[in-house]
């Protein structure tokens, strides 16, 4: 047991995270607190939910979607001013966000598909478009003032405690889909089967026709889940920052990418765990939360992002080698076998 | 009912009595197929009958794959008319052929490296089943019952791409075996395997066949067509020459008809006095892989070795070109010491290799043949500035093209549309033309045709007489034989015997490789 566990790329994570924060409470006590946590798991509900449909593209395919940021900011844009203009309720919000995630991740898709291009090169192209397009529509012009349901949605919490300052805290609803879509995202990819037929895709394309797999239709709804959580980050950033900024979520795309990669994805496909996934963004956020309670310049996130990395393909490829090198190949005989 | 093993073909017909009913199976009238200017079958026609065995057999590029990715709905004929259980199939698509009960094993297997041997065992069965959950434990329970069936024993949690090729072929055929199969392709199934995994898969062939099922089989391996067909069909440059019942053919006839000319094995007498080691081994050691191995190698000889599946011989070609490179032990080469710490060691010492895996490990599928020949031999074909000469390099592969006959329409054309036997021929041109002092070949004609065969053997043994010296690494123990002036033999990791290839028959050899044939197999499977 041990042993498989000390194969995988997971447990290095999750020794790293737990190295970072024993070292980040020693420096400041207030990181190992529940308000500090669920304010950590609040804040990076965003990147947390989109990371989700980003491993199943690169599960897929090993190639990233970059275009999810895009499609997020233009359904955002778009909610807001729809629901200042005629109201409606969160569900709605939620209901129409997601249809237009769906409908321009398909777009991705469908194009993926029909013109065999890698689809980083596919979403290169159509994030400029969205993107573009809501700059010229939105001519750049941040909505400072949106409808109180966001607020109102962004502040609802289960328990209530008190904080250091006094403040009352819980775990925010917004942690808690992040959460939800977590679990979701388990449960597609290691119990049903086109979850499976990701996987095999990813493994082997070719070989995935033949048993009889429709990789038209699996990579569609892969296409769609990306485009769906896209969609549900929308509102639940504008629950966060209670504006709509033009230009806010687009830039974060390389960073979400990264930290699925640092979660165990592979550039070749047919890799990737929801675990990992998961751990990847939760270093991501101890090593941003850790430099404000150090009181280190947040300039200095990028610069240790990009060193964790390094760090990490590091560890996986030594890990890697010694794996290679430990494999019994031959039952040698008169050798004792460890 | 397993039929035992070693029983002559007659005997198979007699206890089958397979052709009785004459009810066919499968029938095909006037295939053709051309991929752009390229004729892979014209004209074709092919049957088989119920619980058939029925070989096809036909030299590198005959169009043996295409008549098989036709019938299973992977590629559209442009012309013919395809009848199966008497009905017509205008349109053969791959799930008609999948729910007709039509199961191939493709030459690449078609398998997921990155899901474990249970699952892909399973897979075709699942999305067969359409549901929309999975269930691991049936899962489990679908894939043991396949390796029962096959009595192998895989570890089922293992991942598939950690599998050595002899297994991964088993899980393909395990996958088969999960429905109900009423037509079994094989496409050239037993080109990576060693005899004792072969036997255990005519076992199953067999086996199936009894039950009612048709076979149909693509080997090179003409021996093993002879042992297992009832029919054979022989296609030559996409044409079919003949089908002939099994009691009207034998070994020569069937060359015969496959290339329209006579091959002839001679015994290769190797130079007078070898002059001089060339490569001196001693005490060579890896943990987990080998141990203890010391030989030596004089210039222009041939030194076999062969050993079954698990025995190390991989691992050690591995360790002296520098891949896997060994624990321990000391390699001399023209008297001096070096070490090899990586291919680039190896390089620089003068030794070449061509991998078992050629498929995987030596081709870019996407570039021409002529820029795959190029890599190795890049500082040859260099001009006085330096540059590329690009005459002398036409020149070249032209070379090998005409010497290995690789059937290619142009040397531009992309390896990709290669037949496999073809594709091999290009990885070991490329190898052949690097002009090592030391070439390893590990199972050099694995998939190729009869014809291609002598061809190469030809060329290893004149670079042999120029003073290459040659480590040929082989299962057919007919080609280690015929070809080399001393074998070596290794069983679990460890050089067992030393052999003058003059003293000894085939038979010796191949009773000497598979003592404790029965053990090793058992541990090879648990371990590999
Ligand atoms: N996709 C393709 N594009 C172009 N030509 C192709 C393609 N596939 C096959 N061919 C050509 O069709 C011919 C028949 O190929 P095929 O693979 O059927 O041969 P084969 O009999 O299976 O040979 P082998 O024994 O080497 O596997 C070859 O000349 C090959 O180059
Ligand atoms: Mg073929």
């Amino acid at each position: 047991m041990m042993k498989k566990l000390t194969k995988q790329t997971e447990f290095y994570l999750a020794l790293l995270i737990i190295a970072l924060s024993i070292f980040i409470t020693l420096n400041n006590p207030r990181f190992l607190t529940t308000e500090n946590i669920f304010g950590l798991l609040r804040s990076f509900s965003v990147m947390g939910i989109m990371s989700v449909g980003v491993l199943f593209v690169l599960i897929l395919g090993g190639s990233p979607d970059v275009s999810f940021t895009a499609i997020a900011q233009v359904v955002q844009y778009i909610v807001v001013i729809l629901t200042l203009n005629y109201g409606g309720n969160i569900f709605l919000a939620f209901l129409v966000a997601c249809a237009l995630g769906v409908l321009m991740g398909l777009l991705n898709g469908f194009l993926v598909h029909k013109f065999k291009v890698p689809t980083i090169i596919i979403t290169i192209a159509t994030s400029n478009i969205y993107f573009g397009l809501l700059y010229v529509f939105s001519k750049g012009e941040v909505i400072f003032v949106i409808h109180p349901m966001f607020r109102e949605f962004g502040q609802l919490a289960i328990g209530s405690w008190v904080g250091q300052h006094g403040t009352p805290y819980g775990l925010s609803l917004l942690a808690i889909i992040w959460l939800l879509t977590l679990v979701a995202g388990w449960f597609i990819l290691r119990r049903t089967q086109i979850g499976r037929n990701i996987y095999a895709i990813g493994g082997n394309e070719i070989a995935a026709e033949r048993v009889g797999i429709n990789v038209f239709k699996t990579r569609m709804f892969v296409f769609g889940v990306i485009g769906f959580l896209s969609g549900v980050a929308a509102i639940v950033h504008a629950a966060i920052v209670q504006s709509a900024i033009p230009n806010i979520i687009v830039g974060q795309e390389m960073n979400v990418i990264a930290a699925v990669f640092l979660g165990g994805a592979g550039v070749f496909g047919g890799k990737g765990t929801i675990i990992g996934t998961f751990l990847g963004i939760l270093l991501l956020a101890i090593v941003s939360n850790g430099l404000t309670l150090l009181g280190i310049s947040t300039y200095w996130y990028n610069v240790l992002i990009g060193a964790v990395i390094v760090v990490s393909i590091t560890i996986s490829a030594i890990q890697q080698i010694r794996q290679e090198k430990t494999r019994v190949r031959v039952q040698v005989e008169g050798e004792v076998t460890a | 009912m397993v039929p035992h093993f070693g029983v002559e073909p007659q005997q198979i017909q007699i206890r089958t009595g397979c052709c009785d009913s004459m009810s066919k199976f499968l029938q095909m009238v006037n295939i053709q197929k051309n991929y752009g200017g390229v004729k892979a079958l014209k004209g074709v026609d092919f049957s088989i009958d119920q619980a058939e065995i029925h070989c096809l057999i036909g030299e590198n590029g005959s169009g043996k794959s295409t008549l098989i990715k036709i019938i299973s709905g992977d590629v559209q004929p442009d012309g013919g008319e395809i009848q199966i259980e008497g009905r017509h199939y205008p349109r053969l698509r791959q799930i008609d052929s999948l729910n007709l009960g039509i199961r191939v094993i493709y030459q690449d297997f078609a398998l997921f490296p990155n899901l474990t041997v249970a699952e892909n065992i399973a897979y075709s069965q699942l999305v067969e089943k359409g549901d929309r959950l999975v269930n691991w434990q049936e899962i489990h329970e679908i894939a043991k019952a396949a390796t029962e069936k096959i009595q192998i024993n895989l570890d089922l949690h293992e991942l598939v791409g950690n599998l050595s090729v002899a297994n991964q072929q088993m899980v393909a055929i395990c996958r088969a075996l999960t429905k109900d199969v009423r037509l079994l392709i094989l496409d050239e199934p037993t080109s990576a395997l060693s005899k004792v995994e072969i036997d255990q898969q005519f076992k199953v062939v067999f086996d199936l066949q009894s039950k009612g099922i048709s076979i149909m089989f693509v080997s090179h391996k003409l021996n093993e067509v002879l042992q297992i067909a009832h029919k054979v069909s022989i296609l030559r440059d996409g044409e079919m020459i003949a089908t002939l019942p099994r009691e009207e053919v034998d070994n020569d006839k069937l060359i015969q008809l496959m290339s329209g000319r006579k091959i002839t094995y001679t015994r290769y007498k190797g130079p007078e006095t070898t002059n001089g080691k060339l490569l001196e081994v001693k005490g060579l050691t890896k943990k987990n892989n080998f141990a203890d191995v010391s030989f030596s190698l004089g210039r222009g000889e041939i030194l076999g070795i062969t050993g079954l599946l698990g025995s190390g011989r991989t691992e050690l070609a591995l360790a002296l070109y520098g891949i896997a490179p060994a624990d321990r032990g000391s390699v001399v080469i023209d008297g001096k010491p070096v070490t090899i710490h990586s291919v680039q060691d190896a390089v620089r010492a003068g030794i070449g290799y061509v991998p078992e895996d050629r498929l995987t490990q030596g081709l870019v599928m996407k570039k021409s043949v002529r820029e795959n020949v190029v890599p190795i031999v890049i500082d040859q074909l260099r001009n006085k500035l330096g540059l590329l000469d690009n005459g002398e390099w036409r020149q070249t592969v032209d070379h090998w093209i005409d010497e290995l006959g690789i059937k290619v329409a142009h040397r531009d054309v992309e390896v990709r549309t290669l037949s496999g036997g073809n594709q091999q021929k290009v990885v070991l041109s490329k190898w052949l033309a690097s002009k090592p002092k030391i070439l390893i070949l590990d199972n050099p004609t694995a998939g190729v045709d009869v014809a291609a065969k002598s061809s190469i053997y030809e060329v290893v043994r004149n670079m042999a007489e120029q003073g290459v010296g040659v480590i040929l690494i082989s299962d057919e123990i007919p080609e280690v034989v015929n070809n080399c002036n001393r074998i070596l033999i290794m069983r679990n990791g460890r050089l067992v015997e030393h052999l003058e290839t003059q003293d000894v028959t085939e038979e010796e050899v191949q009773n000497l490789v598979e003592m404790t044939g029965t053990q090793q197999q058992q541990i090879s499977g648990e371990l590999r």
